[in-house]
């Protein structure tokens, strides 16, 4: 088994606008989806949503200014770090990963040996 | 002598290259070893093949000379290779009875057939198209970077990084080294195609350059084609791709004049048009269509046998080949086939109403770089008689076009509307 990151990008203003339903829907879905990791034989080493992007400070060459570090459309939202047999695997949980304002990007994490 | 070797060498490198190098892989566990272990084995064969002669079996030999390369390197390397296996395999390489820990076959087991686990490796949708084109005749054709930076138009270096780029990835990121599960079959077997034929179609129009058809990437790709069809019998794509290429290189030695310039379809001599290759092509197609919903490269290669198969540009039977077009265009939704539908209406029904259907994807915009596009509208607008429309749509297709034969069809084709004109 190997680790790959999913990190979770998305537009905040879905979140922002949207109704207490839809945010309901939101939460279930990430339940269902550390479920949906074991059932497909991974395991969820750990899952975090972040503040929204309003929240980010960013700090280059010693100088810090508020906001994210990149400005897009689409900001990290939250991540889950899996664990996965090869990268074939880690994409079949990845497309089951809750992401309905945007998409997911998969990472493998660095081995040193 | 030493001739005959070296021809037996290059013969080898030709059509074992793939066989030797997969079978390699998955004792190396690594690309790069891999590929090492396998150039050192077909260098080694120049001596022992002078010395002993060439071995009945010459890929046999120089598998089981790569695999041992790899298994002494692995031996000498083995504290820092068991620490992160290089290239992922799902199941076990080899039966329960070999040493344990070791992962090599005895060097008399059968060696198994690897190639699709290489293929579909190369073509993993992870990786981007160029790597790949790049991956799949660097490993499974066995060009070296230099051929593949030529026949692509850029620097060795742009491509050696793309290559080291690619294989990184399969390392890092854990692409495993396996055919994929029937599940995801069919998408990743659409990639490999997709490949093989965008190797056919960059030979056959070279981008750029003086010639229009760059004849090793042609004959790589039939021969990937033909492989794939051997090692997958039961797909029907495989068979529909190697049926849409056949048939249309059956055509080549005809596509331009004595002089390199281009000829289109309705101007091309059909006596000369290979017979033989059209008769292995047209027998694939109606397998490849029958049994369920038939896939974009049977219904092109249907489309190029029923254009092989008619006695003239004007007696081909458009109105079925509009036919098929329509139900390409429900399986591949692509601007590109509605344009080539929107030409073969224009000879089932006539040009004008060719042209109005060129009109509406015009203004979709997706064809906006496309050089077929003008191409085509200007020989509508020519056949119709509007002189000045044409000229300024060979002038759009001539923006548009490096390649030399077909800008020289373009230039002679505005000369001819612009003569018209005045």
């Amino acid at each position: 088994m190997a680790e790959y990151m999913i990190l979770i990008f998305e537009d905040e203003n879905g979140y922002a606008t949207a109704t207490p339903d839809v945010l309901q829907q939101v939460m279930e879905a990430h339940n269902r989806f550390a479920e949906q990791v074991t059932e497909k034989g991974g395991k969820v080493v750990e899952g975090r949503a972040l503040q929204p992007t309003s929240t980010a400070t960013t700090i280059r060459a010693d100088v810090v200014t508020d906001g994210p570090f990149i400005e897009t459309k689409e900001a990290i939202g939250g991540y889950y770090l899996i664990e996965a047999r090869d990268l074939d695997h880690a994409l079949e949980i990845a497309k089951l990963c809750p992401a309905r304002f945007g998409g997911v990007e998969v990472r493998p994490i660095m081995v040193f040996s | 002598m030493p001739g005959e070797v070296s021809t037996a060498v290059a013969d080898a490198h030709r059509r074992e290259w793939a066989f030797v190098l997969a079978a390699t892989a998955r004792v190396a566990g690594d690309l790069d070893l891999a590929e090492e272990c396998v150039q050192d084995a077909y260098a080694a064969a120049l001596t022992a093949w002078a010395r002993q002669g060439v071995p009945r079996n010459p890929g046999a030999w120089l598998t089981t000379a790569a695999r041992r390369r790899a298994i002494d390197a692995k031996r000498r390397d083995r504290v820092l290779r068991a620490k992160l296996p290089l290239l992922i395999e799902p199941d076990p390489p080899v039966a329960a009875s070999a040493p344990p820990g070791d992962g090599l076959a005895e060097e008399d087991e059968p060696i198994p057939d690897d190639r699709l686990r290489l293929i579909f490796t190369c073509c993993h949708p992870a990786l981007a198209r160029e790597a790949q084109v790049a991956l799949t005749l660097r490993l499974v054709c066995g060009l070296t970077t230099g051929e593949i930076a030529q026949a692509f138009l850029v620097s060795e270096p742009t491509m050696a990084a793309r290559v080291t780029r690619a294989k990184k990835k399969i390392s890092a990121a854990r692409i495993a080294y396996r055919v994929p599960a029937p599940a995801e079959l069919p998408d990743r077997l659409d990639a490999v195609l997709t490949v093989v034929h965008l190797l056919y179609a960059t030979g056959h129009t070279a981008p750029g350059g003086d010639n229009l058809v760059r004849a090793d990437l042609v004959e790589r790709a039939i021969g990937l084609a033909r492989l794939l069809r051997a090692l997958m019998p039961d797909e029907r794509e495989v068979a529909g791709l190697l049926a849409l290429i056949l048939l249309t290189d059956a055509r080549r030695a005809t596509r331009t004049g004595v002089d390199g310039r281009l000829l289109l379809l309705e101007e091309q001599d059909r006596s000369q048009w290979d017979r033989a290759v059209i008769a292995e092509g047209s027998a694939l197609v109606p397998w490849a269509l029958c049994g369920g919903r038939p896939g974009r490269f049977a219904l092109q290669a249907a489309i190029a046998a029923l254009h092989a198969g008619a006695p003239s540009y004007a007696e081909t039977d458009w109105r079925q080949i509009v036919g098929v077009y329509d139900v390409l265009l429900r399986v591949w939704s692509s601007p590109v086939v509605a344009l080539n539908r929107a030409v073969a209406v224009s000879m089932a029904q006539g040009p004008a109403v060719g042209l109005a259907q060129i009109g509406a994807l015009e203004a979709d915009g997706r064809l906006d770089a496309y050089r077929y596009l003008p191409a085509a509208k200007a020989d509508l607008l020519r056949r119709l008689g509007r002189w000045e429309a044409a000229a300024q749509a060979y002038r759009d297709a001539l923006a548009l076009t490096d390649n030399a034969a077909e800008r020289e069809f373009l230039a002679r084709r505005l000369t001819e509307v612009t003569g018209a004109r005045a």
